[in-house]
């Protein structure tokens, strides 16, 4: 039952970074496709009506963690104190830059807000991949099973790690090129004119910075955290995840140049999706290891909610699941299409 | 006390007192905008669905401030209340998961077609959108009101090995008792901020001379609302949570009224500064035994005085109870008169033309906000010296590993941002009044 749990708790997450991750890579190449306020206002429309529905899937991933492994949630979120907090007003100036832009007609202020978008948006995703790496890595449990990260000590992946290492930093980067290729495959998807044409451009450089930091990054990932291999060898099948990243990472250049974006975009999302279940496979039983002893790892067993609350969880969660995929899927069709430079307001 | 433990709570009670600003707003004016697209729906007046488009349009501004002082309320739940989080996240996690999954998605999801769709939709589709958007608002406050019922009033688990706390049942969860009058007075309460608030902008067109047609609908439906709400917050929502309480929690009764010896026939404090040194009402202008009759139906009924417990036992910070009930209390009733007069003046047709009045209405927006926000802090700080009434006291419920300086750096960035948020917002809030209701010749951006 937890690891039925882990799943849900993985799929909401990948949810979340597929989603909003295009929200963050529209602004992290927002500054660089879209060079005019009418260009600019559709970028930003590109992502108007959905954005706030796709950071819910952050909310969703929090909850149903706390409700799911209310030890782990407690100890990872205590533990990350600085970080997460960070990154909530990092969330908050992003949010407010995107709805607060347009209502003022002025130039200073609409270049003002460009720049805490685009700046919140590069940040978000740098902390994301950090944070993906720190779990990766591995965190000094205590033996009461919290731990407390500075945000950085000696920059070395070793017992005295922080949260910024030269690890965690190289996922971190890793995750903004990810979801530059990830936002200009969207807006590409989305926009016209110059706008899409700069996309395209912007999506092949990325590609091709791309493949040798997921080369570099998997290599570092095994030699930084031993559990990951073993992990594979335990559950040889789960082979197939970096295969399918790999395949969506293949994938994108070629449907770009057959100039079918939407398929492009999915092979971007399979590719994210490909990456974070290796990530998650590889850990998997644990959710959150230590890196000084390896009998306090939190795992999927020893942080789960009691039986009857996993059980009983499932009767209202799997409608509710179903539910949140029909408003997307509904959401989703009913904004698809180009939005014109000219007729984007909001 | 504690350093580490009083900067936790500092910053939980900003952050949450600063969130509750939002949906506040949005949950009543949820309700608002589903009659004024029910009233253009049926009588086919495009003015309301004109007003309701003004009126999305606050509520747009209000609902991303909302959202983003929101998630840092469900990530404090871990980095700040770590310890309360593992005890108890297994059962309230239930309940905040369900928010999630079952408002959350379904509010946003219909805000932007509320908001993006209206051409698109039609008019029925339209209707159904804003429904979904109320509905979503209402559901996110269910779960959230039963998840401080449990810490108000713990139901539905057993305590296992090692003193965790694990849930036994999900149905009692979530049909708390606790949860019926504490929901209902809260909406109410939000509808009737709602209500001063439509109120106050349409006595503002009307002062003002300008947009006068939708300052009288703005006025005439923020009155009739705000009538039959501020009644129902004080009968019989208000009354029987106030019975709950003393049923429930006897000093917090006690101490949100000011009364330190036990006494039959207890008066109800209207005025007074409670001394906890000497254990008396200083200054006290009280009713003789409305206490007593409003807790018991009887007016020589005995209630507990603060001294029949234990120190220990007490919320930790009598006078700002006291002073928090006090204020809920005297400004809801304040509240009734201003609507009471309005709603009169409404039946005979003379509020439009009574400028006193309308200035009265104008004004009178702040109150329902301050009141709200006393309401909560006597929930809050009533429940104290627990976080979870009988079970763990809040000073266990911290974050153990997170150092004082850690607390002191994020309490202050969160002053500093939301400082930020709130001009930012009066400054949107202010371009939206002065645009206007009318529609506008180019649509602007």
């Amino acid at each position: 039952m937890p690891t039925l749990w882990f799943c849900f708790v993985a799929v909401l997450l990948a949810g979340y970074v597929i989603l909003d991750g295009f929200d963050i890579g529209t602004g992290i190449i927002h500054l660089f496709v879209a060079k005019t306020d009418a260009e600019r206002r559709a970028v930003l429309a590109a992502i108007g009506p959905v954005w706030d529905g796709n950071e819910v899937w952050l909310l969703a991933a929090g909850g149903t963690l706390y409700f799911a492994f209310p030890a782990l949630y407690a100890s990872a979120f205590s533990g990350f104190y600085l970080a997460l907090m960070i990154v909530l007003w990092l969330l908050i100036l992003r949010g407010l830059s995107i709805e607060l832009r347009s209502h003022v007609e002025n130039g200073l202020w609409r270049d003002f807000w460009d720049v805490v978008f685009s700046g919140a948006s590069m940040l978000l995703a740098i902390f994301f991949g950090a944070a993906l790496g720190n779990v990766v890595r591995g965190v000094p449990l205590e033996a009461d099973g919290y731990f407390f990260l500075a945000l950085w000590t000696n920059l070395q992946p070793g017992r005295d790690a922080g949260i910024i290492d030269w690890y965690t930093v190289l996922v971190g980067v890793t995750a903004l090129v990810t979801l530059t290729l990830h936002g200009t495959l969207w807006v590409a998807l989305k926009a016209e004119g110059e706008v899409e044409a700069r996309c395209q451009d912007l999506a092949r450089k990325a590609w091709f910075l791309l493949l040798p930091l997921i080369v570099l990054v998997s290599v570092a990932s095994f030699s930084v955290q031993p559990l990951l291999a073993s992990g594979f060898r335990a559950n040889p099948w789960g082979v197939v995840f970096p295969l399918v990243a790999a395949a969506g990472l293949g994938a994108v250049p070629v449907l770009l140049r057959q100039r079918r974006e939407g398929r492009a975009f999915l092979a971007s999302c399979t590719m994210i999706l490909g990456l974070l279940c290796s990530a998650a496979m590889g850990l998997y039983p644990n959710v959150l290891p230590s890196n000084t002893d390896a009998t306090r790892s939190l795992t999927v067993t020893n942080v789960a909610a009691s039986a009857y609350g996993l059980s009983v969880g499932l009767y209202w969660f799997i409608p509710a699941f179903l539910l949140a995929i029909g408003y997307s899927v509904f959401v989703y069709r009913h904004f698809a299409g180009k939005v014109s430079a000219s007729g984007a307001g909001h | 006390m504690d350093n580490a433990l009083a900067i936790h709570r500092l910053q939980f009670a900003f952050t949450v007192t600063f969130h509750y600003i939002f949906p506040q707003l949005t949950m009543g004016l949820a309700l608002l905008l589903v009659v004024l697209k029910t009233i253009a729906l049926k009588t086919g007046n495009e003015h309301y669905n004109q007003a309701a488009r003004f009126w999305a349009k606050i509520f747009a501004i209000n609902f991303v401030m909302g959202v983003v002082t929101g998630i840092p309320m469900e990530f404090q739940f871990g980095t700040n209340w770590a310890r309360f989080s593992k005890a108890a996240g297994g059962v309230i996690g239930q309940t905040l998961a369900m928010e999630g999954m079952f408002s959350f998605f379904l509010e946003s999801t219909f805000l932007g077609l509320f908001i993006y769709g209206e051409k698109r939709l039609g008019p029925k589709l339209h209707w159904v959108t804003s429904f979904c958007v109320f509905l979503g608002s209402w559901l996110s406050g269910y779960f959230i009101i039963a998840t401080d019922s449990w810490m108000q009033h713990p139901v539905g688990y057993t305590i296992g090995d090692g003193g965790a706390i694990t849930l036994s049942s999900l149905q009692a969860l979530l049909t708390n008792p606790w949860i019926l009058w504490q929901y209902t007075h809260n909406m109410l309460a939000s509808v009737v901020t709602a209500s001063f608030v439509m109120s106050a902008v349409g006595a503002w067109y009307i002062l003002n001379g300008k947009s006068v047609e939708y300052g009288r609908t703005f006025v005439r439906t923020g009155v009739i609302g705000g009538l039959i709400a501020t009644l129902l917050v004080a009968f019989p929502t208000g009354d029987q949570q106030g019975k709950m309480v003393a049923l429930n929690q006897p000093a917090t009764l006690a101490a949100m009224e000011g009364l330190f010896d036990a006494k039959s026939g207890a008066p109800l404090a209207l005025i007074g500064q409670p001394d906890t040194e000497r254990g008396r009402l200083d200054n006290a202008i009280e009713i003789p035994k409305m206490l007593s009759f409003l807790t018991y139906q009887r007016w020589n009924a005995e209630i507990k005085g603060l001294n029949d417990f234990p120190r220990d036992q007490w919320p930790d910070n009598v006078p700002l109870l006291y002073f928090s009930y006090h204020i809920m209390v005297g400004l809801g009733t304040l509240l009734i008169a201003v609507v009471g007069i309005s709603a009169l003046l409404l039946k005979l047709g003379r509020l439009y033309t009574n400028r006193p009045v309308l200035w009265m209405l104008m004004l009178a927006f702040p109150f329902p906000y301050i009141a709200t926000t006393a309401g909560w802090m006597t929930a809050e700080i009533g429940r104290q010296p627990w976080l979870i009434y009988g079970l763990l006291r809040t000073a266990d419920g911290t974050s153990a590993h997170v150092s004082a300086g850690s607390g002191m750096f994020t309490l202050l960035g969160f002053m500093g941002l939301y400082s930020l948020l709130g001009v930012l917002f009066l400054f949107l809030i202010w371009g939206e009044l002065e645009r206007g209701p009318e529609p506008q010749q180019v649509h602007a951006a």
